[in-house]
């Protein structure tokens, strides 16, 4: 087994290769802006640090988000393209799983919260490093302060509204190498991953024209 | 090089997923995915609706593509892809999947301008374009003239809309005679029942000291749209055969006239017309009109080719390979206002980046 894994939902451009047994290469870069410039020369420079080709991958890992969707597409549209292109398989994995997974937290439950910008924050809960409780679902920080009160956090989302999560800590954003190990676990317990959708969780901005703009003076 | 380059295109500057495969000058498969129904509510495009479109239509159209120019992946000889400009979080869908494909199948990249696009597609219809082409591109995006002298690398912006885009103006207008969206084609229908001289709607930018290769369709539609009011608040019906043949001539007329006067002026034989406001039935009977009166040469392809897809993405990245440009980068961005002047996007070499290199080593070897 050869996992590919990239993730684009969290300001971190991230990539790494997993053998079955461990991560052998990865590559993590922060830069909200850039991710359609950075995300192939990061695959080209992980697969060159392993000595592998792209090739010999055997499954493509990809974070569906919920993340800014511009961002989120990057890494959704390269993994649909290298799946194509190569003949293998493209399993999707949420993104707060990915962060879940590497926040290393024992005993749960905890709260996993992403930058949704616009003051809001994507999230779920967890029983355990492995285990959701609830959906991905996206809200203002103080409208869930209630059910996410005295819960340990991890992500960018919570790191950035302690009143809401007042016990928030690292990790900031998702890494590929979790990402990849947490669906090298599943695959190996003979779990199904999921098509990659992106989850958007909000519907697109767009306005309906009003009625045509009356030009003449009254 | 005796095998013209077989080229994959792909476009998604706006809400046309288009991926084609051309062999040389030789169309193999023109395939489109529009959203332009899940658009038509809005009365015009989306972006966002847009981007999450062609994500979901990239792949199947790439298949569908290949099958029908019934080629291999494997066989390609290069990747094209629009680079700009266009919506910038569309754009990016299409240049994120051209850089995977590239990359899994070892081929070179070509990051490609859609306004040359639109010009070099012509090749795919009438055979290689005489050098200099002077084209005039005109759609819901752009209005401009360009004088290329080489497609692949010289393309010279000889005037361009000052305001709104002329198919932005059939958008407007068709809304403002509840016509629904796109505008183009059903003012066109209206139109051809209509008198287009029963009313004079003002010709922009045609006065002796306006700038001589410029558009401008603004007041064109205040115009329209007030004659319309000015109807209704008298209580009279409109005569909307009548306003659509009468505003469909006032464009068409300008759009014509400046780009005839724009081949004499520069001594160019030829005129190319491109984008989607060429399927125009009267565009093209006008243009056609005005350049046999002139002894200009019409090249017009078919309507099909003329709006956005990815068979002139293909083409474009076809004469690149052809005539050895650089292939860009695997850091290829997608810029929403990528100038006209640059046909590509070439990558930078050895100064700064050594991605291309190792890459090469890694596929390759
Ligand atoms: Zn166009």
């Amino acid at each position: 087994m050869l996992l590919l894994a990239l993730d684009t939902a969290t300001p971190a451009v991230t990539v790494a290769l997993h053998d079955g047994t461990d991560v052998i290469a990865s590559s993590s870069q922060v830069d909200a802006r850039r991710h359609g410039e950075l995300l192939l020369p990061a695959v080209d420079r992980v697969l060159a640090e392993a000595g592998l080709k792209l090739e010999s991958v055997t499954g493509i890992v990809v974070g569906t988000g919920p993340g800014p969707y511009t961002g989120l597409r990057v890494g959704l549209m390269t993994a649909d393209t290298f799946g194509l292109a190569l003949g293998v398989p493209v399993y999707g994995v949420c993104t707060l799983d990915g962060l879940a997974y590497a926040a290393d937290i024992a005993e749960g439950p905890f709260v996993v919260a992403t930058d949704a910008r616009r003051k809001e924050v994507y999230w779920a809960t967890y029983a355990d490093s492995r285990t959701r409780l609830t959906d991905p679902a996206v809200d203002r920080p103080a409208d869930i302060a209630e059910r996410v009160a005295g819960l340990p956090a991890v992500g960018a989302g919570a790191l950035l509204y302690p009143d809401t999560f007042p016990s928030a800590h690292e990790p900031e954003h998702v890494s590929a190498a979790a990402l990849a190990s947490l669906a090298a676990q599943r695959l190996a317990a003979g779990e199904e991953l999921p098509a990659p959708r992106p989850l958007y969780l909000r519907r697109p901005d767009a306005q309906v024209p009003k009625n045509y703009k009356v030009v003449t003076p009254k | 090089m005796t095998d013209e380059p077989l080229v994959l295109g792909i476009e998604t500057s706006c809400d046309e997923t288009g991926v084609g495969i051309v062999r040389g000058t030789t169309l193999l498969a023109d395939a489109v995915a529009s959203s332009v129904d899940e658009h038509a509510r809005f009365g015009g495009v989306v972006p966002e609706v847009a981007s999450r479109a062609h994500l979901e239509a990239m792949v199947p159209t790439i298949d569908r593509a290949l099958k029908e120019a019934g080629v291999a992946a494997k066989d390609l000889d290069g990747i094209a892809v629009t680079a700009g400009p266009g919506l910038a979080g569309a754009l990016l869908v299409g240049v994120s999947a051209a850089k995977a494909y590239a990359y899994a199948l070892g081929k070179p990249l070509y990051g490609v301008n859609h306004l040359a696009s639109h010009i070099c597609v012509d090749q795919l219809e009438h055979g290689p374009l005489p050098e200099p082409t002077m084209a005039l591109l005109v759609s819901g995006g752009h209005s401009s003239l360009l004088l290329s002298a080489d497609i692949t690398s010289d393309v010279r912006p000889m005037g361009a809309t000052i305001d709104d885009a002329a198919g932005e103006a059939f958008d407007k207008i068709a809304r403002v005679l509840n016509l629904g969206f796109p505008g183009g084609p059903v003012i066109d229908r209206y139109a051809k029942e209509g008198d287009p001289r029963a009313i004079a709607f003002p010709r922009g930018l045609t006065g002796p000291r306006d700038p001589a290769y410029d558009f401008s369709f603004s007041g064109l539609k205040t115009a329209v749209a007030r004659w319309i009011e000015a109807r209704r608040a008298a209580g009279e019906e409109v005569p909307v055969r009548d306003v659509a043949a009468s505003f469909q001539e006032a464009v068409v007329d300008v759009l014509t006239r400046k780009a005839v006067r724009a081949c004499k002026d520069e001594g160019v034989d030829h005129l190319m017309i491109g984008g989607g406001v060429a399927a125009n039935s009267r565009l093209r009977a006008l243009a056609q009109e005005r350049c046999e009166a002139a002894g200009i040469r019409l090249r017009v392809p078919r309507p099909k080719l003329c709006t956005d897809n990815g068979a002139m993405v293909a083409a474009l990245g076809a004469e690149m390979v052809a005539r050895n440009r650089a292939a860009s980068d695997w850091d290829l961005s997608a810029d929403s206002s990528l100038p006209v002047t640059d046909p590509h996007v070439p990558g930078h070499g050895h100064d700064h980046d050594h991605v291309h290199e190792v890459s090469k080593e890694n596929l390759y070897s």
